[in-house]
């Protein structure tokens, strides 16, 4: 192959896949993804989906994206703008024109940009004469008809043919961050290895797309992006539903309690039962019931007979479940329910971000109610908090929430692999047959924990319930005193837990300028934020929550000596207002989003500049 | 359902007695059920230990305080997918749910529908009293059309359910019905309940005595029972009546009330009962005999195999775990694309 005209060195890249929910432009991200962990560039991904199947061809409502963010220093969002963007027809270039660093590069599938598909894009005037895009590398490639050509003598039908597209733009891509084809070949090799004929017609369309690109002039610089200086070790690409389902098979193993999920799909959420559904070689049971009720109230039954109980859910669907997480409160029957956050209220931006169920999960049920809530913070570190979750559910006996959301759901990061024997031990307050004098409401001192007997166990019949019941003996009790203990005690049990978790971290100093809070998904845009700005020299840090409730120990002591505070979050301030009522001596400034979409660095950092130089107001 | 065979149960209903006092009202219906299946379930062979009642919320419902077996008293309307994750969870336990007409019917309908269409091992016994008792007197999705209840002054103008129906258009392999007066018949009948492999779903017509006061009574009266009831039992002749004179046919698609010996009737053509029989026609319209024109249909009306829902569960489950080379939580996080950062391959 011969030389590239001049290869850049760049820290990192965006690339942005956009074209018809039909067009493959999930797979040709993924694979895109894939390509670049093996070369060992970090990475981070985010898929953005129309909510419709399949709305009309060709327009802008039919436009699904697939953004990846690689680099060789440490990359922690799918990023702001695109330096490439591979627009499959007008509507795809349309939608993310306004989503492009200047001077980006554009590759468009040229066969497709014509007068019938400007009109199924709204377009009034010819975008590629009427000069929106001057200033921007346009490369205007016939994909749809050479992959055709190419792949003509394999006799596939015209369906199979017009899919191996992607492999086109995959090999411009290959050709222009300077890859070795034979890396996706492998993939190609390893996807298909059953039939022969699609590997053959896809190498072939794979190498068209890197040659068409060497040959054509357009592309007078290509790109190169070293591996990631900061990794080292075993990873892989995850997305946070996966992540989250690993967690609770992960807590499921060092437990020895076995998974039961119970759940009803749900946007974004249907991925973590999907997952589970497909992992009963490790013994996972999975329940899709008739309704989200049905789905917590089979996983309260597994509950009660000793499972790792979990139910998977987003907004509308905890909604519903509320009744039941009291049920489970009441009992004292560990569940873990996984809410995955998208936009609301009621059925909202099913397949958009947003962080506005947090008062919904701390406070969404009848009586007095409380129960642990959690938030991941990144695609991976889903894992982490899907096991912690489980642990602190099991361990204490009692609801847990976690939450994550749509972005952190679908998008993904590359993750260093754990081994099982490095997580922590949980140890479930499990009693054996015949225990002496066991009755269901006895506590550990410690942790205020129930002994937890099942059906089937010797000698230890008891009756659970939805009433109020009597310290203790569990005994059925309408005493007006017994109630205000028994709700003292469920609640001081969760509190009682910040005893058992991490104290809260800061990113920089805590006696900075602006201390920067945040909570869950946003910690991609805000870490990234800050860092740039302290970098920059500003007196600038960061407290990102993961524990909600319990609040970490040290709480105030990280919210004390900052000079200024801004809350930032996906809604109109839900944890502001949590952190007012927990911590009303402090000022707090919010910077709120409710645009479906996660935070932009860009957005950020101005906000976070404003409030710096305007300190006083 | 894998019962413990190398247990031998020696248990008497006292052993399923507690303590503490049923607070039902005197002269419910409910307190003769209960005692009807402390009765029967030590004669179901299952170690005490195993035995799990559910129920939702309702008057009916209060029964897991009253039997002294595991139990869980749910929400209203939920037994079943409380049950049904219970017996996932352990196949090995029987497991009883009770429930009331409004708490399966009304607010629990989705529910009761779905656990009979999956077939999921476990005995649902419907205390019908078509009322709602606990919430004092308003009408329920069984309450007979024109009953005037608190929440229907002028007379209900809804039709109700009858709950056979619904088990037969929910695919149901076992229905029986039993009335709170006959303790010989709701014990047998509980029994067979629950060694049925699969949902068991039996209508027990039981008076409020509060609320709804000898609504079945032109069913269970001393003097009308003989001839407004038919009690069924697969293999025999389906005949009722005081000198056991009437019996049914099946004639021009429908049943018929026919008198054996008249208009050229003989023993012979009466049907016999097939409880076993998967065409569900007879069934269905055995469900829906009612007064004036047939008797009620009580017994075992329809008991027939049909696979398991947590047998197939588990099978799978053993088969997935056998043909998966990914053992364990390590096989998996190791498995598929990995990607060795910074570090040869060695
Ligand atoms: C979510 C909810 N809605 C309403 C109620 C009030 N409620 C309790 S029992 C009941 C009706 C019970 O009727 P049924 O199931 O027929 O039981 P019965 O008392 O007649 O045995 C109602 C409406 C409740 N407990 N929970
Ligand atoms: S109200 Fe009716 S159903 Fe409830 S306990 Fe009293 S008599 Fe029985
Ligand atoms: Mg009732």
């Amino acid at each position: 192959m011969s030389k590239n005209p001049r290869i850049i060195e760049l820290e990192d890249v965006v690339v942005k896949f956009a074209g018809d929910s039909g067009d493959g432009m999930q797979l040709t991200g993924s694979q895109f993804s894939d390509t670049s962990a093996f070369v060992g560039n970090d990475l981070s991904t985010f898929p953005d989906y129309p909510s419709e199947i399949r709305a009309p061809q060709g327009t802008v409502a039919g436009v699904s994206g697939y953004q990846v963010h690689i680099g060789h220093k440490d990359v922690t969002t799918p990023g702001d703008l695109a330096d490439v963007l591979v627009a499959m027809n007008p509507a795809a270039l349309k939608t993310n024109m306004k989503w492009l660093k200047p001077g980006a590069t554009v590759i468009i599938d040229i066969d497709n940009f014509d007068q019938k598909n400007y009109k199924k894009a709204e377009y009034i005037e010819d975008p590629l004469n009427d000069g929106s895009l001057e200033g921007y590398n346009i490369v205007k490639a016939p994909i749809t008809s050479l992959t055709r050509s190419t792949v003509k003598e394999f006799g596939l039908d015209a369906k199979t043919a017009d899919k191996t597209k992607n492999q086109f733009v995959a090999g411009i891509l290959f050709w222009l961050f300077n890859r070795d084809l034979t890396i996706g070949e492998n993939f190609i090799q390893k996807k298909f290895k059953k039939n022969a004929d699609l590997v053959n017609a896809n190498i072939a369309v794979l190498r068209g797309g890197y040659n068409y690109a060497e040959t054509i002039e357009a592309m007078s610089t290509t790109f190169l992006v070293n591996p990631a200086k900061n990794k080292k070790g075993l990873f892989r690409n995850i997305t946070g539903n996966i992540a989250t389902a690993w967690g609770l098979l992960a807590a499921s193993e060092k437990s020895g309690c076995g998974l039961f999920l119970g759940s009803y799909p749900i946007t974004p959420a249907t991925e973590v039962l999907q997952e589970l559904a497909g992992r009963k070689h490790l013994g996972a049971i999975t329940f899709q019931a008739e309704d989200e009720i049905a789905g917590i109230c089979s996983a309260i039954g597994a509950s009660f007979t000793g499972k790792l109980a979990v139910t998977s859910t987003s907004g509308p669907g905890l909604a519903l479940k509320g009744e039941a997480i009291g049920l489970a409160v009441i009992t004292e029957l560990p569940i873990v329910i996984v809410n995955v956050q998208r936009g609301g209220p009621s059925t909202g931006l099913p397949t958009k971000t947003e962080q506005a169920d947090l008062l919904q999960a701390l406070y969404g049920r009848s009586g007095e109610s409380p129960v642990i809530v959690v938030a991941a913070t990144t695609p991976a570190n889903c894992f982490s908090f899907a096991y912690e979750a489980a642990k602190l559910s099991l361990e204490h006996m009692t609801p847990v929430i976690l939450l994550t959301d749509g972005y952190l759901a679908n998008g993904s990061e590359l993750w260093h692999i754990p081994e099982m024997k490095d997580m922590p031990e949980i140890h479930p307050p499990k009693v054996k047959d015949n225990h002496e004098g066991y009755m269901p409401y006895i506590r550990k001192p410690e942790n205020l924990a129930r002994m937890w007997a099942v059906p089937g166990q010797e000698g230890m019949r008891h009756r659970v319930g939805g009433l109020e019941k009597a310290d203790k003996t569990g005994e059925v009790s309408h005493d007006p005193y017994n109630h205000q203990i028994m709700v003292g005690l469920r609640q001081e049990k969760v509190d009682r837990v910040a005893n058992y978790i991490a104290d809260q971290e800061i990113l920089g100093e805590k006696d900075a300028d602006l201390l920067v809070i945040g909570w869950g998904g946003t910690y991609g845009a805000l870490y990234s934020a800050v860092k740039e700005l302290q970098h920059e020299g500003r007196s600038i840090s960061l407290a990102q929550f993961s524990y909600i409730n319990p609040l970490p120990k040290n709480t105030e002591e990280v919210l004390k000596y900052a000079k200024s505070r801004v809350i930032c979050e996906l809604n109109l301030g839900q944890f502001a207002m949590y952190l007012r009522s927990k911590f009303p001596q402090y000022e707090y400034k919010q910077y709120n989003k409710v645009q479906g979409l996660p935070f932009m660095i860009s957005e950020l950092k101005a906000k976070f500049i404003d409030i710096l130089e305007n300190k006083g107001k | 359902m894998k019962e413990n065979t190398d247990f031998a149960p020696v248990m008497i209903p006292q052993d399923y007695k507690l303590d503490s006092p049923v607070k039902w009202c005197a002269g419910c219906g409910a307190h003769a059920v209960l005692s009807s299946i402390r009765n029967a379930v030590p004669e179901t062979g299952v170690k005490k230990e195993n035995v799990v009642f559910v129920s939702g919320i309702g008057c009916s419902s209060r029964f897991p305080y009253y039997i002294n077996t595991y139990g869980f008293h749910s929400l209203h309307g939920r037994a079943a997918p409380i049950a049904t994750g219970i017996k996932l969870a352990n196949p090995e336990l029987s497991v009883w749910v009770v429930t009331g007409d409004g708490d399966s019917m009304a607010i629990g309908g989705n529910h009761f529908i779905h656990v009979i269409r999956r077939n999921i091992n476990m005995s649902i016994l419907i205390f019908n009293n078509r009322i709602y008792g606990l919430t004092k007197g308003q009408y329920s999705p069984t309450t007979p059309k024109g009953s005037v209840t608190k929440t229907s002054p002028e007379g209900s103008i809804e039709e109700p359910f009858n709950p056979g129906e619904l088990v037969m258009g929910s695919q149901g392999a076992f229905f029986a019905r039993v009335v709170d007066t006959e303790p010989k018949m709701m014990k047998e009948v509980f029994i067979q309940a629950a060694l049925h492999k699969g949902t068991s779903v039996v209508e027990v017509l039981q008076n409020c005595v509060i609320f709804n006061n000898d609504v079945h009574e032109n069913i269970t009266g001393k003097d009308v029972r003989d001839e407004h009831q038919i009690y069924l039992k697969h293999g025999e002749p389906m005949i009722f009546g005081k000198e056991h004179e009437k019996g049914l046919i099946y004639r021009n698609n429908k049943l018929e009330v026919v008198t054996i010996g008249k208009d050229g009737i003989s023993k012979e053509d009466i049907l016999i009962h097939n409880a076993r029989c998967t065409n569900s026609t007879i069934h269905y319209n055995l469900v829906k005999m009612d007064q004036p024109e047939y008797p009620v249909a009580m017994g075992i009306i329809r008991a027939v195999d049909k696979p398991v829902y947590e047998e197939m569960l588990y099978d799978q489950l053993d088969h997935a775990h056998e043909k998966s080379p990914i053992k364990c939580m390590d096989d998996l996080l190791k498995s598929g694309n990995t990607f060795l950062i910074n570090e040869s391959s060695s």
